[in-house]
Parts: structure tokens; C-alpha cells; sequence
């Protein structure tokens, strides 16, 4: 027999944690809350509203409320603020979008880690990602952490675990009287060679991106997505291909899953990517032989028939951009999530689109929610509407916390 | 069906018509019938198929995906084909996809009854590309940015023919076009239209430009009204009679007494389809009731009574006049129409002139008398088929210019997905530009055009500061920017709350500077309309 919800309290109090609690067992859990019934109303009301009745009536069960009792133990200290989420008792703000005393910052991304922050919690490599990134004064002090290495900030047990979006990313555990938030910045599921994969911390309340929170998004494997690429630079050996790369992660990913190929050739890298790739290699990644676009050292500028054939990698507003300019006919390419939507691509004027993304699609996503069998799911940011959705009608109580200064174009 | 598939994909891809005319080429070429002929048929008007796809669709989605989860990717995707082969969910095992030949034979065989399963098991068998391939198909014709001219001129690119020829022979072959193939290929006779009334290229005109004036000479050139109706090419055959629209749509159903009008006659004639009524001509607005229709009544015939103004004449009998210069063929043509002069029909006359600035004075009188504005050929222009440069001009009327309010923004498709790129936009009504508290907005017109891509991203991001409102792909806006629309005309129409409809609107500026307060009235704009 069950025991009465109440008592599931302190299932998480310790870092060891358990993950043998069921999905049903949770979400049952919420339901028999019998302090939801109000919301069970809103909700009704609300799907008196058009098509929404439709499925309400077809599914005998009703969806799942916003809230869990985790949920609502968690949100009395984890709640977005306009500066970002902030964890009251720890002082911290998660990801601030504006310079704060303390934050703790999941990946190097800009729109995740900005500079003048006071003291920064974080991984070493997202701290040497800044630096590059804003030069050393970017903040006033920085505390780095391994994954799993416990701390303590107030009252609050703070652990990162490897998030699987780009090198140093993290994700972050924050325990506080017995319940157990995993704040995940962004992620994916897909093995990646250019950063430490993904862990499933099982939780109480799951703070999840949303970047492709919607069914059509399903990725290709970012190795066959690299095989188009080199089979197109082989193909159409008179033509060069320019593609187009967030200059953090993705730039060094593609760079050596084309590499895999066994690609050998130079490429060429716009100036904005060179700093980046240049700290990957530092730590040992091998991008085989790498050149700048912009000048050849001691020579000055490259002539564009040096071009010829090769591939060039830039950031994607410089394609299609004065700066693409110098090359004249070249097969435009990106790698990005994004280039599953044809509307998208052509936007872009893409000729070739790569499906390669460092975020999770929706069935990872949904596999994700699964596995960390999170009693409750908040979304910060994305198609937070559609995974709401979904995760309320499959029984699993979420909300959107609406987080301002994300930007989910540049993937 | 992969093959085609592969096809339309590459071609959604590529922006080069170079490119996409070696794709199609390809294609083609490395294509067997009768797959072939189905994918040209699919790129050139549609496959012989009628397949309500929306409703078979409703039926097997409900089964796939939850409806609000269907209903937000269909409206982020922007294409209902698409959303569906993103999301349907991959079938396990082996697949053995369909032919281009399997759909269109299954589809053309089979009752409705069994749509739904024999639609879910091919998708089944399909991939990504696949699948929107099918749906594309049967939702009727793919834009993959390929016009039935460009399909035709890559055939003949790839079969070294002159495209006029496959248009001449297009109205007598029929899907899957093996007879077609076969000719291109060499491997069989030219086909024939016999006593078929075929489908002869138009000859188009070019807008006139500042720098063409000084090339040319007032003693060259005639001048012609430009009437303000439907272009249209009257072919007769003593068997059959066909109206042809310019881009060779067949429209015979909709105005049958043009076609009794020329029934026994035999000859290609070219003009301009009017509304006339008691010898003048009616508001475009009237043609418009007639366009179309499937069928015509016989009061719709009285009410507004069709009739052709002739501009020149093609073959006459036997006789292929094209060759010969514009003012022989002239010649030949009134001869012709004192000689079988047809019921509602008359010549286009042209307009005598001493010099071009004698000709910009008549030019300006054409806003008032509601033409909509001059040709200008050479005297000695062949009937080319295209638009071929150095010979017709059109000089349309200025257009009239208004100030309006944006309202509504809706994103666009296909290459402006993910913009803002359709605005509606109105004018204040029961309230005076000075005092707006008094009036209200009413939307007038919708416009997508008119501005670069560089305005589109700043307009794109003035709706996403300025959102007061959403409905589905819809936003409505802060009532704060100022769209110089420019227009050719407006007509009343019942239908919008605003009782007028604008033809033709663009945008010919945006006015960032301009405050909403100082933008026009309704009042303004009925005062343009056409006087009755």
C-alpha cells in the first residue's frame, strides 16, 4: 500500500538520493493533494474555452493541476525574479540576466552567463569560457566546482551535474529542507565528443528549457548530419561551403564530427570562432589543421581563391551578411536545430541544413521529464506552452515560469 | 516517390533558377514514365486527383497526436503538409514507400471510405521527405517555388527545345504526358491538337522605365488604352471554342457567351475580357462577380453581361499571323471583324497622339476615366511569344497614395515563417484626424509587399514590442504606426466592416516618423471610389 502523500517529504534529503519513486507513484500523489481541488477549477473553467473541450471530454481523467506539494514547498524559495531565477535562501541568482551579487551560471552561452556579477559559482571551464569571452575582470570573484562536489550556500546543498550542451556545461541540484530542484540550463541527450554527457539527477521539481518543446522537433544524428556536409564538399568540389555555427559548442562540435569523417582538409574559421576553438584546444581537443578566414600570419589578408573547394565556418548572421561577400558562390549550410523547419531554413536562405542541435528535441525532452521522474516541472523558457500542455494532460503537474532574456534563435 | 521527394526538397533548398532548372532537367531526364509525367503534372496544375485531404486528415491525426499539441506546431511550422511529416511518428521495420504511380492509381481507384487507412499506411512507409511529398501532392499543388513556366523550361533546357513549342503542344497532351516525353525524347511525332482550340503563348509588355523614353520614337510606336479587365485569348476552332486566361488557365466555363459569340469561327484572338453594359464598360469590381465560377446563371449573364475588346489577332483560318508585324496584323484584324463581326465584341482602338508629351497629357486623364493606363508598341513588333524586351510597354496610371494605421500582424509563410510579414491596417472612422478620440479604426486593406528585408526585420520587431493581443498566428498592435499604403483603386465591398476594398495595396512607405493621430479617414478614401 501507498503511503499517504505527507510522508513522501524527505524522500531526497540526502545527495545520495533514490530514484526507485515512480512516475505513477508521484504523479497519483498530486492528484489525491486534497489541497488542489481550486485548481482542478481553473483548469475546467479554462477548458470550457474552444477546442480545448474536445479532449478534455475524450480523456476520462482530468489533466494534472499546476502544482505539486514539492512544487509548492519549492517555489516559496526558487521563483523568477526579473534579475532571473533567483533561490532566496542561498542568495543566488540562477543565470542572471543583469549583474547581481551572487550568481551561479549553468553554461558559458551569453545569454545564460553575462558579466558583472559580484561572485560567480560555476564550472572551471565556464569560468576560462567567460574570460575568454569578457576578459578576466568580467566578474568579481569566481568559485569553481567539479560535477558532484557538494557546497553549501546558507541553508541550501548545491551540487552540478554535467548538463550535455557544451563544454563545461552543468546542471544545477539545489536541495533545501528536504526537497530537491534540478535546475538543468540547457541540455541534450545526444553523445557529444566535445563536452562530459548528460546525468539524470532524479528530483522533486524539474526546471527544464523548452528550446524545441514541440512534436515536429526531432534531431538527426549530428554524425549522419556531418556526413551530408562532407559528401556535399566532396560533390561539389567547386564550390565552398560556408557554415554557419553558434561560435560556443557548436562551432567545436561540428568541427570535429567532421573531423570523424576523416575530412583532412584545412578549414576555415570566421575571427569570431577562433578564441573559442582555441580554448578547446587547450584542453586537448584536436580540430586537425584550423585557419583563420581574415589574415594569414605574416602575409595579410587570404585571397578569396584560397577559399576554393574549402569549408568555412562563422557565426549564421554572417552569412548572407557583408561579410560573406568576399566569397561569391557558395553553398550556404547551418547546423542548428532550427533547419528541421524548412520555413526556417529558406529563411535563412540555406541550401543546406544541417539538423544539429546542442538541445534536447521533444522526445528526448519528454524521455528526460520521465527519467528524472520529477514530481513537478517548470519550464523557463522555449515552447513553454506545448510542454505545459503535454506534461499537464499526462498527469504531471507544470508551469511556465516565463523567464525574461533567453534567446532561443541562436542555437 | 522518394526520388520526387528528393526533388521537391532540393528545390525548396535552392534559390538559383539556374539550379533548379539542372533539377528539374535531371529529374526528368533520369526519371521513367510514367513517374515522371505525375511529377509535372504535380509541379504544372495539380495530379488528376480529388482527395479532401484535411478531412482524411482530421480522421487519422486523432490517433497520432493530441489536438492542441497538433494545433501549436501547425501554426509555428506555418504548412500543414510539413507539420504532419515532422511529427508523424516513424514506423518501425521495413518500408516499402510507394511509387508516384501507386498514389495516383490508389487514389484515383479507390472510395472515400477507404482514404484514411490507405493514406496512414503510406505515410507509414515514407520518411520525413517522404511524407511531405505525399501530402503536398494530395493537398493539390506544391509550392516549392517552381511555376508551371519554369517546369516547362526545364524540359525544354534538358530536351533542347524552344519552350513556345512545349507550350503550343501542352494543351493537347495530358497527364502522365508519355506522348509528351516521347516527342521531347525524340521517340515519337509532335503532338497533335487537331481540331483542339489550343493554348498560343501571350505576348507580355514590360513596365515602362525612365531610361526607355529616350530610346524610343513617337512615329514607331502606337499607343493603346489599357483597359481594366482580364487579359484573355479567345482560340476557336469550327468544333470547340476555349477561353484561355494569360497564363493559359482554361476559364471557357465561365463566360459561355463569349464562346457562343465565336462558335464556327476559326482563329486565336487576343484581348481584354470587360464587363460592358449598354456600351460602357463596368468597374473591375463587376468583372470580379464573374471570375471564377463554376457555373453561370443566366441572370449572372444578364446582370453583367461579358464582352472581349480585341487587340490583335494570332491565327486567322490557316493562317499564322505572328510573324508578321504589329500594324499587318492590325490590318487583318479589323478586316476580320467587319467580316464576322461576333456579338460582344469590338476592337481596341488606338489613341492618336502628336508627340510624347501630348501622349502623358492623355496618360494623366486615365485615373479619371477609370483606364488603367497606356500601352505603348512598336509598329513593327512580331507576336512574340514572353515578354520579349525592346517591343510593349505598359504605362499603368500613378497610384493613389493613402496614410493608414497598422492593426494586425499575421506571420507570413514559407521563407518569412517566423516574421511578421502581413499586415492589415486601417483608418479612423466617425472621428477626425485631429480629434481620433472620437472615431475608432477600421480596417481597410492587408498588404505583404512593398518593403525590403532590412524594413521587414524592423517591422517584425516593432510588432513583438508593440503586441496588445494574439490570436493564434495573429497579433494585433499598439495603434502607433503609420503605413503609406499606395493602391490602384478601391471598391465597395460589403463583406468588410470598413464597406470598402482596396485593390492592389502595398506599402509605399512606413512612416516611423508620422504620429497614428495625423493618419487618413474613411471619408478620404470613399471619396475615391468609382462614381456610379
Amino acid at each position: 500500500m501507498r503511503q499517504p502523500a505527507r510522508q513522501q517529504v524527505g524522500r531526497y534529503a540526502s545527495l545520495e538520493g533514490s530514484d526507485n519513486w515512480s512516475v505513477q507513484e508521484k504523479t497519483a500523489m498530486a492528484r489525491s493533494d486534497p489541497a488542489q481541488p481550486s485548481l482542478f477549477e481553473d483548469f475546467d473553467h479554462d477548458a470550457g474555452l474552444g477546442a480545448r473541450t474536445e479532449h478534455v471530454t475524450a480523456n476520462a481523467e482530468p489533466p494534472a493541476p499546476e502544482k505539486s506539494v514539492r512544487g509548492a514547498h519549492a517555489e516559496r524559495w526558487l521563483y523568477p525574479t526579473p534579475k532571473g531565477l533567483y533561490c532566496a535562501p542561498a542568495e543566488a541568482y540562477i543565470d542572471p540576466v543583469s549583474p547581481v551579487a551572487r550568481a551561479i551560471i549553468t553554461h558559458g552561452h551569453a545569454d545564460h552567463a553575462r558579466s558583472g556579477h559580484d561572485a560567480v559559482l560555476t564550472t572551471a571551464k565556464t569560468r576560462d569560457i567567460m574570460h575568454v569571452r569578457y576578459g578576466q575582470t568580467c566578474a568579481g570573484s569566481f568559485q569553481t566546482l567539479g560535477y558532484h562536489e557538494p557546497i553549501k550556500l546558507g541553508d541550501v546543498s548545491i551540487r552540478l551535474a554535467p548538463a550535455g550542451h557544451i563544454l563545461g556545461s552543468a546542471q544545477i541540484i539545489l536541495e533545501f529542507e528536504a526537497t530537491r530542484v534540478v535546475v538543468s540550463g540547457d541540455y541534450k541527450r545526444e553523445a557529444d565528443p566535445t563536452c562530459a554527457p548528460f546525468e539524470v539527477v532524479p528530483c522533486d521539481v524539474f526546471v527544464t528549457e523548452a528550446t524545441f518543446g514541440l512534436p515536429v522537433f526531432k534531431h538527426e544524428r549530428a554524425i549522419d548530419e556531418a556526413g551530408k556536409l562532407v559528401a556535399s564538399l566532396n560533390d561539389q568540389p567547386d564550390r565552398f561551403h560556408l557554415l554557419g555555427v553558434y561560435g560556443l559548442g557548436k562551432c567545436q562540435r561540428m568541427l570535429a564530427l567532421i573531423r570523424q569523417h576523416g575530412y583532412d582538409a584545412p578549414i576555415y574559421l570566421h575571427g569570431a570562432l577562433v578564441k573559442l576553438t582555441e580554448l578547446y584546444e587547450s584542453y586537448g581537443y584536436d580540430f586537425g589543421e584550423i585557419r583563420p578566414v581574415a589574415t594569414e600570419k605574416g602575409k595579410g589578408p587570404r585571397k578569396a581563391q584560397e577559399f576554393e573547394g574549402k569549408l568555412v565556418l562563422c557565426p549564421p548572421s554572417a552569412i548572407a551578411d557583408k561579410w560573406s561577400r568576399r566569397f561569391s558562390d557558395y553553398v550556404a549550410c547551418f547546423a542548428s536545430g532550427w533547419m528541421r523547419v524548412r520555413g526556417r531554413a529558406r529563411q535563412r536562405g540555406v541550401e543546406l541544413p544541417l539538423i544539429v542541435s546542442d538541445h534536447v528535441d521533444w522526445p528526448e525532452l519528454i524521455r528526460t521529464i520521465d527519467e528524472t521522474a520529477a514530481g513537478e516541472v517548470w519550464v523557463t523558457h522555449g515552447r513553454e506552452d506545448a510542454l505545459v500542455h503535454h506534461l499537464r494532460k499526462s498527469g504531471r503537474p507544470a508551469r511556465a515560469l516565463a523567464l525574461v532574456g533567453r534567446d532561443e534563435e541562436a542555437e | 516517390m522518394q526520388r520526387f521527394a528528393q526533388l521537391l526538397d532540393n528545390l525548396v533548398y535552392t534559390q538559383s533558377r539556374n539550379r533548379k532548372l539542372a533539377l528539374l532537367g535531371d529529374y526528368f531526364a533520369t526519371t521513367p514514365d510514367p513517374d515522371r509525367g505525375w511529377a509535372l503534372a504535380a509541379l504544372t496544375g495539380g495530379l488528376p486527383i480529388r482527395f479532401p485531404l484535411r478531412r482524411v486528415l482530421g480522421d487519422i491525426l486523432t490517433d497520432i497526436i493530441d489536438p492542441e499539441l497538433y494545433k501549436m506546431s501547425r501554426d509555428y511550422v506555418g504548412d500543414t503538409a510539413e507539420t504532419v511529416s515532422l511529427l508523424w511518428p516513424e514506423h518501425e521495420g521495413t518500408r516499402s514507400p510507394p511509387s508516384l504511380n501507386d498514389v495516383v492509381e490508389t487514389f484515383q481507384t479507390t472510395s472515400p471510405n477507404a482514404h484514411a487507412p490507405l493514406l496512414k499506411n503510406m505515410l507509414d512507409q515514407l520518411d520525413t521527405s517522404g511524407r511531405f511529398a505525399l501530402l503536398k501532392l494530395l493537398g493539390g499543388a506544391p509550392r516549392v517555388g517552381v511555376s508551371a513556366r519554369l517546369a516547362k523550361q526545364s524540359l525544354a533546357n534538358g530536351f533542347e527545345t524552344d519552350i513556345n513549342d512545349i507550350e503550343e503542344v501542352w494543351h493537347a497532351v495530358s497527364p502522365p504526358f508519355e506522348e509528351l516525353f516521347a516527342w521531347l525524347a525524340g521517340e515519337g511525332p509532335r503532338p497533335d491538337p487537331g481540331l483542339k482550340p489550343v493554348f498560343r503563348p501571350l505576348m507580355l509588355a514590360h513596365p515602362i522605365e525612365d531610361q526607355d523614353w529616350p530610346n524610343l520614337e513617337p512615329q514607331d510606336i502606337v499607343a493603346e488604352w489599357k483597359w481594366d479587365g482580364i487579359r484573355v485569348q479567345v482560340a476557336a476552332k469550327p468544333t470547340e471554342v476555349r477561353i484561355y486566361s494569360r497564363t493559359g488557365d482554361e476559364i471557357t466555363h465561365s463566360f459561355p457567351e463569349i464562346a457562343s459569340a465565336f462558335t464556327g469561327l476559326d482563329c486565336v484572338a487576343d484581348g481584354e475580357l470587360l464587363i460592358v453594359r449598354d456600351g460602357v464598360i463596368a468597374p473591375f469590381n463587376d468583372l470580379q462577380q464573374r471570375l471564377n465560377r463554376k457555373a453561370v446563371s443566366a441572370r449572372m449573364q444578364r446582370d453583367y453581361p461579358a464582352h472581349v475588346r480585341l487587340y490583335d489577332l494570332l491565327l486567322s483560318g490557316p493562317d499564322d499571323l505572328r510573324g508578321l508585324s504589329l500594324v499587318e496584323r492590325r490590318t487583318q484584324l479589323e478586316e476580320w471583324i467587319e467580316t464576322h463581326s461576333p456579338p460582344r465584341t469590338d476592337l481596341s482602338s488606338f489613341v492618336s497622339f502628336d508627340d510624347f508629351e501630348h501622349l502623358q497629357s492623355i496618360w494623366e486623364t486615365t485615373r479619371a476615366d477609370e483606364i488603367e493606363g497606356l500601352m505603348l508598341k512598336q509598329k513593327q513588333s512580331p507576336y512574340i511569344a514572353g515578354r520579349p524586351k525592346g517591343y510593349w510597354w505598359k504605362w499603368k496610371r500613378a497610384p493613389l497614395t493613402i496614410d493608414c494605421v497598422m492593426m494586425y500582424a499575421q506571420r507570413g509563410s514559407g521563407k518569412r515563417s517566423s516574421f511578421y510579414s502581413d499586415y492589415t491596417f486601417g483608418v479612423w472612422k466617425d472621428g477626425t484626424p485631429e480629434d481620433p478620440a472620437l472615431g475608432e479604426l477600421v480596417p481597410v486593406g492587408k498588404a505583404y509587399s512593398g518593403f525590403t528585408d532590412a524594413e521587414l526585420g524592423k517591422l517584425d520587431k516593432f510588432i513583438r514590442e508593440n503586441t496588445t493581443d494574439r490570436f493564434g498566428p495573429v497579433r494585433a498592435v499598439e495603434p502607433r504606426l503609420v503605413l503609406e499604403i499606395a493602391f490602384d483603386a478601391v471598391q465597395p465591398s460589403p463583406r468588410h466592416k470598413s464597406g470598402i476594398a482596396m485593390r492592389f495595396p502595398r506599402i509605399a512607405r512606413i512612416r516611423w516618423d508620422k504620429p497614428a493621430e495625423d493618419a487618413d479617414t474613411l471619408e478620404t478614401i470613399e471619396a475615391l471610389l468609382p462614381k456610379q
